[in-house]
């Protein structure tokens, strides 16, 4: 136990440096940046955007605030707190901080603004949603590319209608190979904490894997660590999330569905920093680069040239309007499943 | 065969979820049954998993990742027996107390040592238990029925399921035989007695706390370096008061508690596999529903089939020598 004392001393300076290191008087701008529960080195949507803004400061210097949300009650404060310090602009992260960005925004009209996940739709604000049922179309076409006459699975977070945005989308293209292909859908929990359960995302995994799934796909922040453990144990194929998570277990990563909130959150600070923001929403799909399937190194030995080539036509399909991707959240339902 | 496909991963995934909630829950059941109320069975578990993970990703052992989560949850099971035993503090609040503790200590102490948020890093397969395979499983696991129920059941599980299934009926046999166990009933039943017959009250407790303490860590380290590979934030997920309700269930006995951990995690296993199943006449079935079964369960089984569940007389009392 007694490495444990120097430890939180240790812990307590640094978190006194991260108080310390607040930005200069000169900086233009004061960003800074609301992730929520998942945490900003969650490997996936969180991290994504911590990249964002990471790459944001290393090429103008500007540093930023940033703050983990630990519960529910602290949304609405922590942007309170930001917006009362003089932050500006001040980014929220994930569709669970809307309620209290709007309440927040009112209350500081004059501050800058930004959701990413979800809309708010105020003077002050500018809301960044993906078009994830398109990047998830591309990946389920690889998912049942790489399984033929198997099955293959979804394990969602929890149950809200833009993971299941995720589900559709993705069942959408596995139908497009295989309209017969059966796919297992699960989804971790109803409340926050079903971000954080690798245990029971592992699970849920290996359930479906003894049900046959060959690939699972997993769009459940940290629990999805859990997932993609329990498939590369079972040495079957997963699908990675929101950050490109190919390098977590290579040769057992398919692919990742990557959400370009790191690209959003770079535009949305620049936007700042120039004087250029302007409140509204931008729907960020494949034709916007905002979301995509990522081939790296780690993937290249596990997808063929002609699932490329297929997923390559596809996107360019979707782009022109040819294929049209079902998006769940308009009418809150899914036609295949 | 199909069912039976179906009931064999069933049996496996239940016992894999049980193994935390049994060892968490005969924690629970030395705690308790010796008067010391247990709240804190979660925080511990967190602990231990922080620990076992940390130790077993810095050393790249998972033995020794195993021993520091005994050691670090046994000590906060002293701490617990410090305030609830020494100081003769409020049980509940001081279980309370630690759950909350641990759940911030973990994260900050994984930020500064990690920088992964929190986390450990992901652990290597040598750093984690592996899956024992029974002898003549491949023999074995021809025969039909039987086989795949010897190699995925029986066999295929973690080295650590054996030992909590076998720790039941230790626990059994130590506290319905063993002088050491009557007495630590006694001193939950009737601490003043115990004290007349000239036994230490507060030895006996913190014995008591100690090996909740211990039994925790080693279901907290079975949870990051045997389910999970790493440590990830409050990822022992409400399982320590599961086994809780689990030992309420089990009117605070071992046999019944274990049947209690068991009910649980078949009810986890098989909700698992009902997610969106379709019911004739109901339609699909809600991730809601599934996920309350546990809870219902408990209020329904307490309410009428197992009858009243009298905690141990002195349970939640700090012991005060002249009253």
């Amino acid at each position: 136990m007694n490495k444990l004392l120097p430890a939180a001393l240790l812990a307590a300076a640094a978190w006194a440096g991260v108080a310390a290191t607040t930005p200069a008087q000169a900086d233009p701008i004061k960003p800074a940046i609301l992730f929520d529960m998942g945490g900003k080195f969650d490997k996936s949507f969180n991290e994504g955007v911590y990249n964002g803004a990471m790459a944001f400061t290393k090429k103008t210097g500007i540093k930023f605030h940033d703050f983990e949300v630990q519960n529910e009650g602290q949304r609405e404060q922590g942007l309170r707190n930001f917006a009362k310090h003089g932050n500006d602009p001040v980014l929220a992260i994930g569709f669970a901080q809307a309620d209290g960005l709007t309440v927040v925004a009112k209350e500081f009209p004059k501050t800058h603004f930004g959701i990413i996940d979800m809309v708010v739709d105020l003077p002050n604000v500018h809301s960044f949603v993906f078009k994830e049922q398109e990047g998830s179309y591309l990946v389920g076409m690889l998912a049942a590319l790489a399984s033929p006459g198997q099955k293959v699975g979804f394990v969602g977070g929890m149950d809200i209608p833009l993971i299941r945005r995720f589900a559709c989308g993705y069942v959408q293209g596995v139908k497009a190979v295989d309209p017969k292909m059966v796919v297992f859908q699960n989804m971790t929990g109803t409340t926050p904490s079903a971000w954080n359960d690798p245990v029971r995302g592992g699970e849920l995994a290996k359930s479906q894997m003894e049900q046959g799934a060959n690939v699972v796909y997993a769009a459940a922040g940290a629990t999805g660590l859990g997932v993609y453990q329990a498939v590369t144990d079972a040495g079957k194929l997963a699908i990675g999330v929101d950050s490109n998570q190919n390098y977590l277990h290579p040769g057992h990563m398919l692919t990742s569905m990557v959400k370009r909130v790191d690209v959003a959150t770079e535009d949305f600070l620049n936007d700042a920093k120039a004087g250029k923001f302007a409140p509204g929403v931008s729907s960020l799909g494949l034709k916007e680069g905002g979301v995509d399937a990522a081939f790296d190194q780690y993937n290249e030995k596990l997808v063929k040239p002609e699932w490329k080539a297929k997923v390559e036509q596809a996107k360019k399909d979707i782009i022109a309007g040819k294929i049209q991707v079902h998006d769940y959240m308009t009418d809150n339902s899914c036609p295949v499943s | 065969m199909h069912a039976l496909d179906q009931i064999i991963p069933i049996m496996a995934a239940t016992i894999r979820v049980a193994v935390p909630l049994v060892l968490a829950g005969i924690a629970g059941l030395f705690s308790e049954r010796s008067g010391v109320v247990d709240v804190g069975l979660e925080g511990k578990m967190l602990a231990g998993a922080f620990a076992a993970a940390a130790i077993a990703s810095i050393t790249g052992s998972v033995w020794l990742g195993l021993l520091a989560a005994i050691a670090t949850s046994a000590v906060l099971g002293v701490l617990h027996g410090f305030v609830c035993i020494t100081q003769k503090g409020d049980q509940v609040v001081s279980g309370v107390a630690v759950n909350i503790l641990i759940s911030g200590l973990t994260m900050t102490l994984g930020l500064a040592w990690f920088a992964q948020g929190g986390q450990t890093p992901p652990l290597p397969p040598s750093a984690r238990f592996s899956e024992v395979v029974l002898p003549l499983s491949g023999l074995i696991g021809q025969v039909p029925v039987l086989g795949p129920f010897y190699t995925q059941v029986l066999g295929g599980q973690n080295i650590l399921v054996y030992p909590t299934f076998a720790l039941v009926p230790l626990a059994w046999w130590v506290l319905g035989s063993t002088r050491f166990g009557l007495r630590i009933r006694a001193v939950g039943e009737s601490p003043a007695a115990v004290d007349t017959a000239g036994v230490s009250v507060v030895r006996l407790r913190y014995a008591a706390v100690l090996i909740a303490g211990a039994l925790c860590g080693i279901a907290g380290a079975y949870i990051s370096t045997a389910q999970g590979a790493g440590f990830v934030r409050d990822m022992t997920g409400g399982r320590g008061f599961l086994a809780l309700a689990a030992l309420v269930l089990g009117k605070w006995r071992p046999w019944s508690t274990l049947a209690g951990c068991v009910l649980f995690a078949a009810l986890d296993a098989l909700a698992i596999r009902l997610q969106g199943v379709i019911v004739p006449g109901l339609g699909a079935v809600p991730v809601e529903f599934v996920q309350m079964l546990p809870y219902v369960m408990t209020i329904v089984l307490l309410a009428g089939f197992v009858g009243r569940a009298i905690p141990p007389r002195a349970s939640g009392q700090p012991y005060v020598k002249d009253r």
